[in-house]
């Protein structure tokens, strides 16, 4: 009665081949990260000490430190996100809690993704003839985080809506029924359970905005520069930016000093994402349903 | 003397083009304990939402014809928050709002700004936990999340939650669908002694229990009132309708 007939033997044969092949898949996805990482390890860790952190670039570029770089970098993400974070989201709550569920809606959030899938070269020519010419900001700090925030708006939208959209309907209509505004629902019940979705979305355009190069390269990120930004309406250098002309429009750089650059921008995404991480876990552990 | 509380005229309600009830038209007397029995899809939970104005929440829910509380028809309220804040809502599957036990409790209150100093709050929430016959399991852990309380505990904590801006009208749907028939019992008692302060709504699809605590009941079919009177005669075959004794008798549904 329990012996296994010629199906059950070849539905567990069949099982074990898919088994195998997606463990290849997966394989062959890690591989190229690891050769990657190993690769920036082996060959930039030898140079990126303290001083490489945090002295400037000397014997035109071929020496010294990357500190303008980073302080740019930072810069550049921090300015950026005071733009996008806010708006973003904000459009995201109009989009789930208050818009009516009709066509325009729709609409809306389908031009959205595909903003998403803009090149970053577009939003660059964007960003030069809105902020760099029509505004008057010039090629200055201002003007390339906001190209940044244009860049990232769209996944922070989609990804703060479907954080909203998580959220069990039930949760809004219990408020609604004890006399609770539309306002008081999102504020109080909404976004605390919402936020760990919102804050992944935020973080992945955190490392996307620290990685980008062509966005900035028009609108206000320099090559080289002798001085350190004082205000968002300096040019500063920046880490994506540095990584592109140390290797390869400067003669003479040592090896290990792109592999350098390139370790320390991956290490500062990575840096970010295990703070996203961290935060995240901290306020699940609060919020269970 | 009775004194009809809610006074429902004519009432119809639709989502879009979907029709869910159509002219119903009945009154519910202060301190009683009103049953609502029909299958599913007859238009109960509609006619909860429509009390309690939830049209204004739900762009594609319309409602036609009057509802009074207090003589004051809903459409001249023009705050329809402090209306809302005066009818405490049940849901069929307990929501527990992912927040302490305290707090899922002392929410309404503090949005409404009716919170006042702690020692008031405490008793409050105390007072509320009580009559919703939970304080006893969980005067030890009010400051644990709400939402890991079993399944039981926690519609009792949502009629707590319903309780706490002392409510004139409390309304019930099918609250005891997610729940064992020991907390069934609890809480059906605690509606006995809750009917005295305040009028109860009850939605229910087990008609036995619109039969232990309802003075009268009203039978939805299909989107309409078939019809209503005093649970007890209706129970023992004296029905105007007899499609309300064929239900009752559970020939269909």
């Amino acid at each position: 009665m329990f012996e296994a007939t010629s199906v059950n033997h070849h539905n567990d044969r069949v099982q074990k081949q898919v088994k195998i092949l997606f463990g290849i898949m997966l394989a062959l996805l890690i591989i190229p990260m690891v050769v990657i990482v190993a690769t920036l390890l082996i060959k930039g860790s030898p140079i990126v000490n303290l001083s490489f952190i945090f002295e400037d670039p000397k014997d035109g570029m071929t020496a010294g430190g990357i500190f303008p770089a980073l302080l740019g970098t930072i810069w550049l993400v921090a300015v950026s996100l005071l733009a996008s974070v806010p708006l973003g989201v904000a459009a995201a709550i109009y989009l789930s809690e208050y818009a009516p569920d009709n066509l325009l809606t729709r609409l809306i959030h389908l031009a959205t993704i595909n903003l998403a899938g803009v090149p970053s070269i577009v939003h660059a020519l964007f960003g030069v003839g809105a902020f760099v010419v029509f505004f008057r900001f010039g090629t200055s700090i201002l003007a390339a985080s906001l190209t940044l925030a244009i860049m990232t708006l769209p996944v922070v939208i989609v990804s703060s809506w479907e954080a909203l959209q998580s959220v069990p309907r039930s949760f809004r209509e219990a408020c609604w029924n004890m006399g609770a505004t539309r306002w008081q629902t999102i504020w109080h019940v909404v976004l605390p359970n919402a936020i760990t979705g919102i804050l992944t979305g935020v973080i992945l355009q955190v490392s996307r905005a620290a990685g980008e190069t062509a966005p900035i390269m028009f609108t206000g990120a320099a090559m080289f520069l002798p001085f350190l930004p004082n205000s968002v309406f300096d040019q500063t250098m920046a880490l994506a930016l540095h990584l592109f002309v140390v290797a390869t429009q400067v003669p003479n750089v040592p090896e290990s000093l792109p592999f350098g650059v390139a370790l320390v921008l991956v290490g500062i995404v990575l840096l970010m994402n295990s703070v996203a991480i961290w935060i995240r876990l901290r306020l699940r552990r609060k919020k269970k349903w | 003397m009775v004194d009809p509380r809610i006074q429902v005229r004519n009432l119809s309600i639709a989502y879009g083009n979907r029709r869910v009830l159509e002219d119903v038209t009945l009154d519910v007397h202060a301190n009683e304990i009103l049953g609502i029995i029909g299958p599913a899809n007859s238009g109960k939970t509609s006619f909860l939402n429509a009390i309690n104005r939830m049209d204004k929440m739900r762009p594609d829910m319309r409602i036609t014809g009057s509802i009074l509380i207090n003589g004051i028809d809903t459409r001249a309220w023009r705050n329809l928050y402090a209306l809302r804040r005066r009818i405490g809502v049940v849901f069929p599957l307990p929501v527990g709002l992912p927040l302490t036990v305290y707090d899922n409790v002392a929410l309404a209150p503090r949005l409404a700004g009716t919170a006042g100093s702690r020692e008031d709050l405490d008793e409050r929430v105390e007072r509320c936990l009580r009559r919703a016959a939970l304080w006893d399991e969980v005067k030890d852990r009010l400051h644990h999340l709400g939402s890991l309380l079993s399944g039981g505990q926690q519609q009792r904590l949502t009629i707590a939650r319903a309780l706490s801006q002392s409510p004139e009208i409390l309304m019930l749907d099918e609250f005891s669908i997610a729940v064992d028939p020991v907390t069934t019992m609890r809480i059906e008692e605690a509606l006995k002694t809750l009917k005295t302060e305040m009028t109860i709504i009850l939605v229910t699809n087990l008609v036995q229990q619109a039969h232990r605590l309802a003075d009268r009941t009203a039978f939805f079919l299909n989107g309409a009132l078939v019809e209503v009177g005093v649970t007890e005669p209706m129970f023992h075959g004296q029905t105007r309708d007899p499609r309300t004794s064929d239900y009752i008798e559970g020939k269909f549904g």
